[in-house]
């Protein structure tokens, strides 16, 4: 029956959005209608999703996953009135999220919980970062002995210097050209530190893999095909879980993603997508989040090393440099510059 | 206080001081906030340029035409004011967008300086830009590059109303301190005229004693000064008609009764010889009872008018040529010629024409009644002193008599009986009004009595 409704308004809502979303889900079925956009998987918010649906039966939630850049393109064009706009749009690509609230597309809300949020997770009150998501490195654990394993991107550079022979096409990375957050992650990364210029280098010297999805470098790390990853996102490692992958949020410095929540300026049931945000960030909402890995929980012995090398990404106007045009080309040129130009030894 | 009143002094003062505040506060605020404005204005502004130049240095020439790496130190400049939505735009000689936001607004003045700062708005809201300009000219490019930055206005009007509001809570605080401290002044200085009522509430409704001014106000004690000099007026009129009637009742019953007496001996006198002797003596009685009536009553007005009256400057001799003119001792004697004696120069003192003229006849009446021919009244000098004066040949009044003058109702052993002895009270009273004093002497066989009032200088009034 679900499927059914599923796929009936898959047929429904494509007829109009022109297949820009990947997947449709239903929750409850009340008279007034919800719609989410989001780039967060249906199966990992399912549980948040039908705790909310319970809790609010007047409501038929239709969640709409999106691609981050299209979600983007639908929410901008929506702010200007050119499509039917979301109630409430969540991405991972946050400063897109920033970008949009610049534009003045949406809509302020203050409550108690939005108030507790530290200011990197919040910008005007119009745009919330719901989830803290580690971008973290990973490796095999049968290939790399526990005393090779790097804690930190210094650690990284030695090993890919020492050893460039085993490591030779073995280490994975985000492709920034087609990965609207390994580009974010990787702008960051050159704000964030020098070590990124040798970083790059290293990475192109051993004929590193920049490839395009979080699954497929997951999958790549478990079969044994990658070695090791760098910047994949923790929260996909986590929902993943397979056995022989471990993890390690670098020493040096751990940057921490907030999914971002905004309710569009234009939206038709801002109340239930101000309910949902409260949700969202209520104990019971954020140990849902963690549950699904969305919350990075720390361990008591590890606090300290995480808590000082902790780097939220701020919801902040400075993200909208990520974005410039010139800066986002230079940028990749100076990307691909470095990978074409890797000496073959 | 009570219904119907003005307001009390306690609220005119501080619609007063409040008034004064008010308009004062409407100024303060007013200057308060334009000066918040531009100094915040002024801060926020520097923050764009400083974004702006920010930019502007960051680009360079590549391959014959200019590009950048947005710096991210100009996005944190902005991020100071953490709530404001930005915009930004580097366009080319052409206009050309080079990169940035397509809508951020270009200035429409004429350039002046490197820098233009303009008001526009950015999505509906009002927003302040900055334009900076950086001229390249290279050997393959040459032209102007504008960098235009701008920011909504969240941050620098929060800052101009603090800045705002810095300068009117210490004004706000000091008008409140004012407000209380006349209230305080007030309380204390309306406290006086509170004792004063309270006073007069609890007083015996006979008791004009005059109320105490210590510790009271200037101004009030100017008040209180002149009621009090009120109610001695007051008592002193009360005294007078309190003993005018007590005086006729005790004086009327003796010749009220002996007319009675008289009248019914006539009616039952069957001689018609006896009983004209006695209609003649019920005559002589009744004139007295006439006289004495009319004393009673001059001497309630003298009172009265002493009191009452305001002084003015009069000339002794017109009163004595009045009390001669009037002739009323033509009734009284006849036979007796009056000589007046007066000088050519006018005799001026301060006083009343009626009391001063009633206490001269009373003088001249007592003289014909007990004095002796020839009798002469003049005004003349005497020590600065104007003199009024009357004299006889006749041995005068025994010092005992005289000792007594100021009493009521003296009558002496040569008093007759038609005489109310209320002649030298009446003078007494007129002297002591003005200030004067009666004034006896005897030489050369004649008897000389008079008032002497004080002289003041200048002309008939």
């Amino acid at each position: 029956m679900t499927r059914l409704i599923q796929a009936l308004l898959a047929v429904a809502v494509s007829a109009t959005a022109a297949f820009a979303q990947e997947d449709v889900a239903t929750f409850g079925t009340g008279a007034t209608p919800f719609v989410i956009r989001s780039t967060t998987d249906i199966a990992i918010l399912e549980p948040a999703l039908t705790a909310f649906a319970a809790d609010h039966p007047d409501l038929a939630i239709t969640y709409e996953q999106w691609g981050s850049n299209p979600l983007h393109a639908n929410a901008s064009s929506a702010c200007d009135g050119e499509t039917t706009p979301a109630d409430a749009v969540f991405s991972s690509a946050v400063h897109l999220m920033v970008s949009l609230v610049n534009r003045a597309c949406a809509r302020p809300f203050v409550s108690d919980r939005t108030r507790a949020l530290p200011d990197t997770r919040r910008w005007r009150d119009e745009v919330w970062g719901v989830t803290q998501e580690p971008a973290v490195m990973i490796y095999n654990t049968d290939r790399i002995a526990p005393e090779d394993v790097p804690q930190s991107r210094f650690d990284l550079l030695d090993l890919m210097r020492d050893d460039p022979v085993t490591f030779r096409a073995r280490i994975a990375t985000y492709d920034i050209e087609a990965s609207g957050l390994g580009y974010l992650f990787a702008y960051i990364d050159s704000l964030e530190a020098t070590t990124f210029g040798s970083l790059l280098e290293g990475l192109a010297r051993s004929d590193a893999i920049a490839t395009c999805c979080s699954t497929e470098i997951i999958e790549g790390v478990s079969t044994g095909e990658y070695l090791f990853a760098y910047n994949v996102l923790g929260s996909y490692v986590r929902n993943a879980a397979p056995a022989n992958v471990g993890v390690i949020l670098p020493e040096d410095y751990t940057l921490f993603l907030s999914r971002a929540y905004m309710i569009p300026a234009k939206a038709r049931n801002p109340m239930a997508a101000e309910q949902f945000l409260d949700f969202l960030l209520s104990e019971r909402g954020q140990a849902m989040l963690a549950s699904v890995g969305l919350l990075y929980a720390t361990d008591p012995d590890e606090l300290r090393t995480v808590q000082s090398a902790r780097r939220s990404i701020p919801l902040a106007p400075p993200l909208l440099v990520a974005l410039d045009g010139s800066t986002e080309r230079q940028f990749l040129e100076r990307w691909t510059d470095a990978f074409s130009a890797a000496p073959v030894p | 206080m009570a219904d119907g009143s003005a307001p009390s002094l306690l609220a005119r003062l501080l619609t007063g001081v409040v008034l004064i505040l008010g308009i004062g506060a409407v100024i303060v605020a007013l200057s308060a906030w334009f000066n918040g404005r531009s100094a915040s204005w002024e801060a926020y502004d520097r923050l764009l340029l400083g974004a702006a130049n920010d930019i502007a240095e960051s680009i360079r020439i590549a391959d014959g035409a200019p590009t950048l790496n947005l710096p991210t130190s100009a996005f944190e400049l902005l991020a100071q004011a953490p709530d404001d939505r930005v915009t930004y735009a580097v366009r080319g000689p052409d206009d050309g967008l080079i990169t940035g936001l397509s809508d951020t607004p270009s200035p429409t003045r004429e350039r002046l300086r490197e820098a233009i700062f303009f008001d526009g708005s950015m999505q509906g809201e009002d927003a302040r830009f900055v334009d900076v300009v950086r001229r390249f000219a290279e050997r393959d490019f040459s032209g102007n590059v504008r960098v235009t930055v701008g920011q909504t206005m969240i941050a620098r009007r929060a800052l101009a109303i603090d800045l705002m509001l810095n300068a009117l809570v210490p004004i706000a605080i000091a008008g409140a301190a004012l407000i209380l401290i006349s209230v305080i002044v007030v309380r204390g200085a309306v406290r006086p005229l509170d004792r004063i009522a309270e006073d007069m509430a609890g007083r015996d409704p006979y008791d004009l004693t005059p109320v105490s001014v210590e510790d009271v106000p200037r101004e009030i004690a100017v008040i209180v000064t002149a009621m009090n000099r009120f109610m001695g007026r007051l008592d002193r009129q009360f005294t007078a008609m309190q003993s005018l009637i007590s005086d006729t009742a005790h004086q009327l019953r003796t010749p009220v009764a002996a007319i009675r007496a008289q009248a019914e001996t006539a009616i039952e006198e069957s001689d018609p010889g006896e009983r004209d002797k006695r209609l003649e003596r019920l005559a002589r009685r009744t004139r007295s009872l006439g006289t004495l009536l009319d004393q009673m009553l001059s001497r309630a007005l003298v009172v009265h008018r002493t009191d009452s009256v305001a002084r003015e400057k009069i000339d002794l001799r017109q009163i004595a040529l009045e009390i001669v003119e009037t002739r009323d001792h033509e009734v009284l004697a006849p036979d007796v010629e009056v000589e007046l004696v007066i000088g050519e120069d006018p005799v001026m003192v301060l006083g009343d024409e009626f009391s001063l003229v009633q206490a001269g006849k009373n003088l001249l009446t007592n003289a014909l009644k007990h004095g002796a021919p020839p009798v002469r009244i003049g005004v003349s000098e005497d020590k600065g002193r104007a003199v009024l004066w009357i004299e006889d040949a006749g041995p005068g009044m025994s010092p005992g008599l005289l000792a007594r003058t100021g009493e009521r109702f003296q009558r002496s052993a040569a008093s007759r009986e038609d005489s109310g002895g209320l002649g030298l009270s009446i003078v007494t009273a007129v002297t002591d009004a003005f200030d004067g004093e009666i004034v006896v002497s005897q030489a050369n066989g004649r008897f000389r009595i008079g008032f002497a009032l004080p002289m003041v200088k200048g002309g008939a009034s």
